[in-house]
């Protein structure tokens, strides 16, 4: 496969107009995102500004009530798990969802095991995933069979984003991938988001900490309220900027207009 | 189809660093197994360490105490006899246990099934084939609804095998009827426990045995050896050979013996029971480790939300467990009524439950579901044998031998409580 680092490539997801809500509260207000491949695109936002339900959307889990999704320019309907996956889309959910007692290729394979008629294909597996690993420059599990109880936070943050990208993973999103992480796993994983990109994947990245959004981001999007304040390339805006389009959807001339922004 | 990642120039910085994986190197010499061992047991996992710690001080103390009876072949072949339905409840329940769910109802579930099948047997004159399948089909409906009622409707496991565990001993009671007792005629049933393979044929089935395993053992470590997986040393591999054969050996010597009391008559051989026993350990032990089935079912134990989000049908998966395991349990009722040579409305009622859960736990299956393999059932069953058997020979009261039986599955779940909170302390 081709791997798009053209600038102003054709996005490989897009939001049209995105509405949901909870029974009578309406969380996501007409929300318009474009997420690119082979770039980071860091979805940031206040507490309870709707980034979580934004991508369990996207997901399938929450079908969205209006809008539109479109995936490599065509709409597609996304009602379910199995479709995002089948699109090659796949999500690293911030309690990552791993089983503790299966070891690392165990986890990897999940519900899409390999087999020779009825019996698990544990080499293909095994090899397939220390591939994945290598290809990803992930050097710090000592073997693919250790259970995943004894990993530390950052490897099982960095299986769980193997995981995703051993399918045919098009769009990788991470819920708050570093907020559980000290110093130094926060540095491998964010060293990993950056490797996911330059290999041709889209990048979503759910963060709250700036330091490393402005580090491994080429796009920002800011959600405020449910809608979106700015989807724009990260080096048009500074960390002030950010800052006020969290905090009030607006910051100079991009954002919100003033209306909405003083209404809610 | 492994990954589209495409590998760029800058994925292989400097490329001086390790190529990672370090450990699965390190684990194929012999001082990285032994390491990985210890490891292990320090992080909680103590696997088989508990039960033949416990078959060997068992059998050292039983032996000090009765050193006529309890070691002679006769005694050693009605051990093993009666660890046989002990084992194959147990061989069911561990699947359940592995869910991180509970069925008191898989001993009364043994009853009604050995109750269907005497009765067919008795009343209608059904063949021996007829009786097993009539048992094993009540087995899975049983578990079906059992199941069902778990998975589907969502009652907690505990509450509703509970509740089934009163229900089902009225059901045996109906089978039966009030106060009889089922006489089992049929020779292929009785002869499970009571006729013996030839000796002759008895050696070759343990030769073929050990010359499979070997073979399956052997054949594995060359493929891993030659496609550069994780494997173990060889010596390992060969231990573990000599290991089972030497058992194997062993048991097939004691059991092919003259154990008969008198000198008149002649007793010898492997009663028919135990090639089921280890058939069952075999298929049941392939299920698990080499299937998807079995390897969903360690996943929705040990984190169900992640097997439902990869797509597995959390609730299809629990009920075929029940189904599994209740059908373990009409082959256990089988055993235990060629044992006793009948059915009654007690059958699998009394300890039935406690023994075969015991033995699950004692082998080293979790209560708390995503530990275990079917092995457990096999050591942890011989454990709680040799107690049964022990405390009969020692011709200790009643009272006792409850109470002894008790606190011996509450040390085991101990034991399995305690491991899991160093398991989790070790992981912060
Ligand atoms: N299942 C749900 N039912 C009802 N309301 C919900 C549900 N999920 C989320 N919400 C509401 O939607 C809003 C957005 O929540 P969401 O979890 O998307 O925020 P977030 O941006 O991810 O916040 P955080 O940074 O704290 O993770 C909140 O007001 C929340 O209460
Ligand atoms: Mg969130």
């Amino acid at each position: 496969m081709t791997v798009p680092h053209a600038e102003g490539g054709s996005p490989i997801l897009e939001l049209r107009g995105v509405d949901k809500s909870f029974g009578a509260v309406q969380v996501l207000h007409g929300v318009d995102l474009k997420v690119y491949p082979g770039k980071v695109t860091a979805l940031v936002g206040d507490n309870g500004a709707g980034k979580s339900t934004l991508i369990k959307s996207i997901a399938g889990i929450h079908p969205i009530d209006g809008g539109q999704i479109l995936f490599d320019g065509q709409p597609v309907s996304i009602t379910g798990p199995r479709d995002s996956a089948a699109l090659g889309l796949e999500v690293v959910y911030q309690d990552l969802a791993l089983a503790d007692n299966l070891d690392v290729v165990q986890n990897m394979f999940l519900g899409r095991e390999r087999k020779h008629g009825i019996v698990l294909d544990e080499a293909s597996m095994e090899q397939a995933a220390r591939d994945t690993l290598a290809k990803l420059s992930v050097r710090t599990l000592k073997s693919v069979r250790q259970l995943v109880s004894s990993l530390s936070g950052g490897q099982r943050q960095t299986v769980a984003i193997a995981k995703a990208v051993l399918w045919e993973s098009k769009v990788v999103i991470l819920d708050e991938p570093t907020a559980a992480l000290g110093v130094a796993q926060t540095r491998q994983v964010l060293d990993l988001v950056r490797r996911l990109a330059d290999t041709g994947h889209a990048v979503v990245f759910i963060s709250h900490n700036m330091v490393d959004v402005f580090e491994v981001s080429d796009r920002i999007a800011a959600l405020y309220l449910g809608r979106m304040a700015a989807d724009v390339p990260i080096s048009t805006v500074d960390r002030g900027q950010v800052i006020e389009l969290i905090t009030a959807g607006r910051s100079g001339d991009i954002g919100l207009a003033p209306a909405v922004s003083e209404v809610v | 189809m492994a990954s589209n990642i495409v590998p760029t120039s800058d994925l292989e910085p400097g490329g001086a660093a390790p190529s990672g994986f370090e450990g699965d190197r390190s684990a194929g010499s012999l001082g990285g197994v032994v390491r990985g061992y210890v490891d292990r047991l320090r992080g909680g996992d103590l696997g088989a360490l508990p039960a033949v710690l416990g078959i060997v001080v068992l059998t050292l103390l039983f032996y000090a105490l009765r050193p006529e009876t309890f070691l002679t072949p006769l005694n050693i072949t009605n051990l093993i006899i009666q660890a046989a339905p002990i084992t194959l409840l147990a061989m069911g329940l561990v699947w359940i246990l592995l869910l991180g769910d509970i069925d008191l109802s898989a001993g009364v579930v043994s009853g009604v099934c050995a109750a269907v099948s005497a009765q067919l047997l008795a009343q209608q004159g059904a063949p021996w084939w007829v009786a097993v399948l009539a048992a094993l089909v009540t087995g899975a409906v049983i578990g079906l609804f059992t199941g069902t009622l778990v998975a589907l409707i969502g009652i907690p496991s505990f509450v509703v095998t509970l509740a089934l565990f009163l229900a089902f001993q009225g059901v045996t009671l109906r089978v039966i009827g009030q106060g009889g007792t089922v006489p089992i005629r049929d020779e292929t049933i009785r002869g499970l426990t009571n006729s013996y393979i030839p000796v002759g044929a008895g050696w070759a089935l343990a030769a073929a045995v050990i010359a499979a395993y070997a073979v399956l053992q052997l054949n594995r470590w060359r493929t891993q050896r030659s496609k550069g997986l994780d494997s173990q040393p060889l010596i390992v591999v060969v231990g573990r050979i000599v290991l089972i054969a030497v058992i194997v050996l062993v048991l097939t010597a004691i059991l092919n013996a003259d154990r008969a009391l008198s000198r008149a008559v002649e007793l010898q051989g492997i009663p028919y029971a135990i090639p089921v026993v280890v058939v069952l350990l075999l298929v049941l032990t392939f299920l698990l480790g080499r299937t998807t089935f079995g390897r969903h079912v360690y996943a929705v134990g040990g984190n169900s939300e992640a097997a439902r989000r990869a797509g597995i049908s959390v609730t299809r998966i629990r009920i075929m467990v029940f189904m599994l395991s209740s059908s373990m349990a009409a082959v256990s009722g089988l055993v235990a009524a060629a044992r006793l040579s009948s059915v009654t409305p007690g059958s699998g009622g009394g300890n039935t439950l406690l023994y075969a859960v015991g033995a699950a736990v004692i082998g080293g299956t979790s209560l708390f579901g995503g530990r275990g393999r079917i092995r457990d059932a096999v050591l942890g069953g011989l454990v709680i044998a040799i107690i049964d058997n022990g405390l009969g020979l020692l011709q200790v009261s009643a009272y006792l031998n409850y109470i002894i039986t008790g606190g011996v599955l509450l040390l085991a779940a101990s034991v399995d409580a305690l491991a899991r909170r160093r398991a989790a302390a070790g992981k912060s």
